[in-house]
């Protein structure tokens, strides 16, 4: 992938380019398929060369416990009642999902630390980064993690490195039971919408996709068996940017930059124009007197 | 408006421009976009290899830096899936996946030892006095315990007193070569790793 290949950058003005077009991609996730392995984690670490603390066991399967700046991705268990005396267990791969429009590079202010690939990825430009931590208050689905060795973010980079050279990232090519696929986001698409009424028709009447349209729809989308109630497995229900973000960015930012640049200038105008203040030499010469 | 600029506004004005014009641009003007990062295994030197864990024997692709040049010592640095191999489809589970920490291991275990009896302590040997060491202990045994013929006179050449474990990684050849070896010395307890 190239500089040509970003449609959108944190805190830039300028346009993006927009003139080429590549294939947009997708990761899907199928909850059904899923036996919480975890390959998807050591195969995530072992690309992205990390390697997480060795933690400690709180009496469930999740581990680590929480993403972290070197756990990109992570399963997560849920011990749920779905209906009365009905106890299902659950699991999510969580990790970034690659918004459309990502809360994350609308929050970011400092410049290209963040950018958008027109294929979908969404990436963390490490060396941009200032570990303000505004993407973590900007994203719907509390995914980035700042580090505490070098103040800066990270997340998911759906392996845009590996995308960029026509591969698949590393969790998809891992997983063994064939419930991470990817693929143009047409085709998984498709394929989700296919398997979701594979579902129904065994019985999971509440099976469908998840690929929320209130952060324009995500580049990792999932297939669950509850769909209708997606907070069972901790996914948000209606996602979005929060508005704090949007008004902030949005109207606030332009205002503010223009009372700042006008106050400056005045301030400019008025030294040139009248100059500093003077203070006469008589009242001057009375001041050291009585200071002496 | 009738604006008097003496001399020494005009500079001032000019400076303050410049210095106005330079923070726009360290401010305003993006910076020069940063690269995705590089494919690291661009240029290695790829492997197959089988994983050595459990029965099924995933195929792996172990990536070496360098590209067997003389000058270069290799190192696994990466190791994936084979997508080519049957049985796994380029597919690893969680261990297979890590299988990278266990190769550079300070634990793993890289030639042959043993441990005497009476002995607590394992020796380092080579590669040569194990395998002769080996033959050695199953000839002892073989020519102390091989039964010829059985109790009704017939010729059976039984060797029961040692068992031979196969390789789940084996191939329809190695597993055949396997099986007519051991059977030719008269081994009976026959069996390989794929069926535990």
């Amino acid at each position: 992938m190239q500089s040509q290949d970003i449609v959108a950058r944190s805190g830039t003005t300028t346009p993006s380019p927009s003139v080429r077009q590549t294939t947009e991609v997708a990761k899907l996730i199928d909850e059904s398929k899923c036996i919480g392995c975890k390959a998807c984690q050591v195969a995530c670490m072992n690309w992205n060369d990390l390697r997480d603390d060795v933690g400690t066991n709180v009496g469930v399967y999740d581990n680590p416990q929480d993403l972290t700046p070197s756990s990109w991705t992570l399963m997560r268990f849920f011990e749920v009642e779905t209906e009365k005396d009905k106890l299902e267990w659950l699991i999510r791969k969580d990790g970034c999902m690659h918004c459309a429009e990502p809360g994350c590079l609308q929050a970011c202010p400092s410049p290209g630390a963040i950018v958008k690939y027109s294929n979908g990825i969404v990436d963390f430009i490490s060396e941009n980064c200032i570990g303000c931590g505004y993407c973590v208050t900007g994203c719907p689905f509390n995914v980035p993690r700042i580090s505490k060795a070098d103040n800066k973010a990270y997340k998911c980079s759906l392996c845009s490195d590996r995308v960029a050279v026509g591969q698949a990232p590393a969790c998809v090519k891992t997983c063994p039971t064939g419930a991470i696929s990817f693929g143009s986001k047409e085709d998984m698409s498709i394929y989700a919408e296919k398997r979701a009424g594979e579902l129904r028709e065994r019985g999971h009447k509440d099976a469908g996709v998840y690929d929320p349209k209130g952060v324009g729809g995500t580049h990792v989308m999932y297939v669950l068996k509850h769909a209708d109630r997606p907070e069972l497995v901790g996914l948000p229900k209606d996602p979005s940017v929060s508005t704090m973000v949007a008004l902030w960015k949005g109207a606030t930012k332009p205002i503010a930059t223009a009372l700042m640049g006008m106050a400056a200038f005045a301030g400019f105008l008025h030294y040139v124009m009248v100059g500093p203040k003077e203070v006469a030499e008589d009242e001057a010469n009375e001041n050291a007197k009585e200071q002496a | 408006m009738d604006v008097k600029v003496s001399r020494r506004q005009f500079f001032k004005i000019s400076a303050g421009g410049m210095a106005g014009s330079s923070l726009a641009l360290l401010g305003y003007a993006p910076t020069a976009a940063a690269d995705v990062r590089s494919f690291k295994l661009a240029r290695t030197t790829e492997h197959r290899s089988t994983c050595p864990y459990c029965s099924v024997s995933c195929g792996l692709i172990m990536y070496t830096i360098g590209d067997k040049s003389k000058n270069i010592k290799p190192v696994i640095m990466h190791v994936e899936g084979d997508p080519d191999h049957p049985v796994n489809r380029g597919t690893l589970c969680p261990k297979g996946a890590g299988v990278l920490d266990m190769i550079h291991s300070p634990n793993r275990v890289k030639y042959p030892q043993v441990r005497e009896a009476g002995f607590s302590e394992w020796k380092r040997i080579s590669w040569e006095e194990a395998l002769t060491r080996i033959a050695k202990l199953m000839k002892e045994d073989r020519d102390a315990n091989f039964i010829e013929k059985n109790a009704a006179g017939t010729t059976v050449n039984r060797w029961n007193t040692t068992g031979f474990l196969a390789s789940s990684a084996s191939s329809n050849e190695s597993g055949y070569i396997s099986v007519k070896t051991m059977r030719a010395m008269g081994i009976v307890a026959l069996d390989t790793q794929a069926r535990i």
